[in-house]
C-alpha cells in the first residue's frame, strides 16, 4: 500500500530551500506559488529521499475566484505519495510553467487542460487543443462557460 | 513547434489540426437541420408495375436477406450490438453475421453510440464509401437525438444530421430485442422498394 506522506513533513525538508515559494501545507497537501512549480516539482524529483519518479496526474479545478492546478507524484522505490498543488487567479491569459521536461506524462495532460479550461502551460513543445478541434471557441469545462 | 514539412503530400501537424478544424466548423454549418427520412415513397403502393413485381421481389429479397454491417460503433450501444452478434441472439438468422471493416463491402450501417462534432466527419466519409443502396439504422437515444448528452458542446444531436436515417430504434441503449425489431422493420421497408420506378 502507498503510504500518503503527510504535506506538513514534506514541506518542512522544502523550507530550506524555498521558504518564500511554500504557502500553505497540511497532511493533505502542499500548496506552492506557481513561479516556484517547476522548482519544486524537480527537487521532489532528485531528491534521493523524497525520489518522486512518477507523476500519477496533472489535473486542474474550477474555483471561479481562482484555478488550481494539482499534482499527484508517487515514488515507485520509496511507496509513498505526495499532492502538490498550485494556483492561478483569474480568467484570461491565465499560464502555470510547464512540468514537460521532468515528466513526459504530463504532455498530454497538460494539453487536455489547456483544452477544456484554459490553462496555458509555458514551455510546453506542443500548447494545442487535444479534444477539440481548432477554432473551437471557448474553455468547455470551466463553470462559467454555458 | 517548428517542424519541417517532409513532402508534398505529408503536412505538419499544425497545418493538419487547422485542416481538421474548418473541416469540421464547414460540417457543424452545414448540419443544422436534420435531414428528411428516406421514407416518403412507403405509401404509395399505387404506382406499382405489376410486370416488373417479381424482379422487384427477387432483388428485394436478395437484399433484405443479407445486409452486411459496417462498423461505426463510437459507445456503450455497441456491447448491446455485439450481444446481438453473440448466439444468444444470433442475428446471423437474418443472413448478417459479418461485420465488414471495409464500408466498401458493406450495406447496413448501425449507429451504435454518441456521435460527435470531431468524429462526425469521419462518419459522413464512411456512409460516402459504402455502394448503392445503403441503409442507416440509428441505434439507441444518443444516435436518435444525441439522448443526455444533446445539450453538451460538441455532441451531433442525431446521426439524422449528418445522414439520412432510415430506422430510429430508441432505448438507452436498446436490448438486444429492440435491435432485431428494428432491424426486422428494415428489412420490411426495403421489401418494399421499387427498383424499377
Amino acid at each position: 500500500m502507498t503510504v500518503a506522506l503527510s504535506g506538513k513533513e514534506v514541506a518542512a525538508r522544502l523550507e530550506q530551500q524555498f521558504t518564500s515559494d511554500i504557502i500553505e501545507s497540511n497532511d493533505r497537501f502542499i500548496l506552492v506559488k506557481k513561479e516556484a512549480i517547476h522548482d519544486i516539482i524537480s527537487y521532489l524529483k532528485t531528491d534521493p529521499e523524497l525520489d518522486f519518479n512518477f507523476l500519477n496526474y496533472v489535473t486542474a479545478v474550477d474555483y471561479l475566484d481562482y484555478f488550481e492546478v494539482v499534482y499527484q507524484l508517487t515514488s515507485l522505490k520509496h511507496n509513498h505519495d505526495i499532492v502538490i498543488k498550485t494556483r492561478c487567479y483569474g480568467r484570461e491569459n491565465l499560464s502555470v510553467p510547464s512540468i514537460v521536461d521532468l515528466y513526459s506524462t504530463a504532455n498530454v495532460q497538460e494539453r487536455e487542460i489547456y483544452d477544456l479550461m484554459g490553462i496555458r502551460f509555458e514551455g510546453h513543445p506542443n500548447m494545442t487543443r487535444i479534444f477539440l478541434w481548432e477554432g473551437f471557441e471557448g474553455y468547455p469545462q470551466r463553470k462559467d462557460y454555458l | 513547434m517548428e517542424v519541417e514539412r517532409y513532402g508534398e503530400h505529408i503536412y505538419p501537424e499544425d497545418e493538419i489540426n487547422r485542416y481538421e478544424g474548418q473541416a469540421i466548423e464547414e460540417l457543424k454549418a452545414n448540419s443544422q437541420i436534420a435531414i428528411p427520412d428516406p421514407d416518403e415513397w412507403l405509401d404509395d403502393d399505387l404506382k406499382q408495375n405489376i410486370l416488373l413485381t417479381t424482379v422487384d421481389w427477387v432483388l428485394n429479397f436478395a437484399r433484405r436477406s443479407s445486409p452486411w454491417v459496417s462498423l461505426c460503433f463510437p459507445a456503450c450501444c455497441a456491447f448491446e450490438f455485439i450481444s446481438a452478434m453473440g448466439p444468444r441472439f444470433d442475428i446471423s438468422r437474418f443472413g448478417m453475421e459479418i461485420l465488414r471493416a471495409s464500408p466498401r463491402q458493406a450495406d447496413l450501417m448501425i449507429t451504435a453510440g454518441t456521435l460527435t462534432y470531431k468524429h462526425a466527419p469521419n462518419i459522413r466519409r464512411i456512409y460516402n464509401q459504402m455502394p448503392e443502396p445503403k441503409w442507416v439504422i440509428a441505434m439507441g437515444a444518443c444516435a436518435v437525438s444525441g439522448g443526455i448528452f444533446r445539450s453538451g458542446y460538441n455532441v451531433v444531436p442525431g446521426y439524422n444530421r449528418i445522414i439520412p436515417v432510415d430506422v430510429y430504434i430508441p432505448g438507452c441503449p436498446p436490448r438486444p430485442e429492440g435491435l432485431i425489431q428494428g432491424i426486422q422493420m428494415l428489412q420490411e421497408k426495403i421489401a418494399k422498394t421499387k427498383n424499377f420506378a
